[in-house]
């Protein structure tokens, strides 16, 4: 599936719910995967005891990464030329994460037709946890 | 994070997807990923950020005979922070690290990683700043910019990280 430009148009959207009731295992395999072994991810007695914070929370980058996964459902596999996000509240387990890309701009650069896309994922107090923008190859 | 050899493999791929919670099949399945656009498995878009997995020094995962600042029987076995550690490993800027949170973080695709890429990045110091924050104190950002390149020197993606620490503990 890809996104041509005849069929879509500025203000479209898509939204998924990306994970329900987070849990603490995800967050285990995502370090797994992803090499990132920070304690503050995994290890309840670091991160209360010494870290500071009320108990683990997610990656980052786990949020990001199934945040993508939304994009990638909504503009095609390997149509991003680029994906950029900040990260503006943890993600703690048992949240619920709904994320949603919106079309802000149909473009043609060097001959290529693009879409801008907006993507904002928030937790289940209607939070943002995670704030970007992406840039798809789209079909004429 | 600087590696100089970051085997692209369709196992790590399947692994990195399952733990995103995505199942498409083309992150696993060869036949049916040679039927789509881009021909053949590819990676997931933040999949490059798993270099950590080749990074031998990775501050942020135990290594045999070296001392680890997650818990034992005690909540650390190291005092405080390993960021003050001088045992002259390298700490990843860009990324979240004990004491550091990521702040940011921006992919471009030259093209889509796949299997069979071998990979090689190289790690620039970007900006750094300061924010005030009510919430959390003095923010001290510091931004990284790493260069993925493949086997033919290839750039394939350009990843800018920004990491940030906190004068105080952020609880939402």
């Amino acid at each position: 599936m890809s996104l041509s430009a005849s069929s879509i148009k500025i203000g479209d959207t898509h939204t998924e719910v990306l994970v329900e009731d987070l849990k603490r295992t995800q967050i285990v395999q995502y370090a797994g995967a992803s090499g990132d072994y920070n304690p503050v991810h995994t290890d309840e007695k670091f991160v209360t005891e010494i870290a500071g914070y009320p108990t683990v929370f997610a990656h980052g980058m786990l949020t990001m990464g199934m945040t993508g996964r939304l994009l990638t459902n909504f503009v095609g596999d390997g149509r991003l030329t680029k994906y950029g996000v900040r990260f503006v509240n943890q993600v703690w387990p048992g949240d619920t994460l709904t994320a949603t890309a919106e079309i802000v701009d149909i473009r043609e650069e060097d001959g290529q037709r693009l879409a801008d896309l907006t993507v904002t994922t928030v937790n289940q107090d209607n939070t943002a946890v995670l704030t970007g923008n992406a840039t798809a190859r789209i079909d004429d | 994070m600087a590696v100089e050899d970051f085997a692209v493999e369709a196992s790590h791929i399947m692994m990195f997807a399952r733990s995103i919670g995505d199942d498409n099949q083309i992150y696993y399945d060869a036949s049916y990923a040679a039927g789509t656009e881009p021909g053949s498995i590819i990676a997931p878009p933040t999949f490059a950020q798993a270099s950590a997995q080749f990074d031998e020094d990775y501050f942020l995962r135990p290594k045999p005979g070296k001392t680890w600042f997650g818990s034992g029987k005690e909540a650390t076995g190291l005092q405080k922070k390993a960021k003050d550690d001088s045992d002259g490993e390298k700490k990843d800027g860009g990324g979240a690290a004990a004491g550091g949170l990521h702040a940011e973080q921006h992919f471009e695709y030259h093209r889509h990683l796949k299997p069979g890429d071998v990979l090689s990045a190289t790690v620039k110091q970007g900006e750094t700043w300061e924010k005030q924050s009510k919430r959390a104190g003095t923010l001290k950002f510091s931004e990284t910019i790493t260069e993925y390149r493949d086997q033919n020197g290839e750039l394939v993606v350009t990843a800018r990280g920004v990491g940030v620490t906190t004068e105080k503990v952020i609880e939402n």
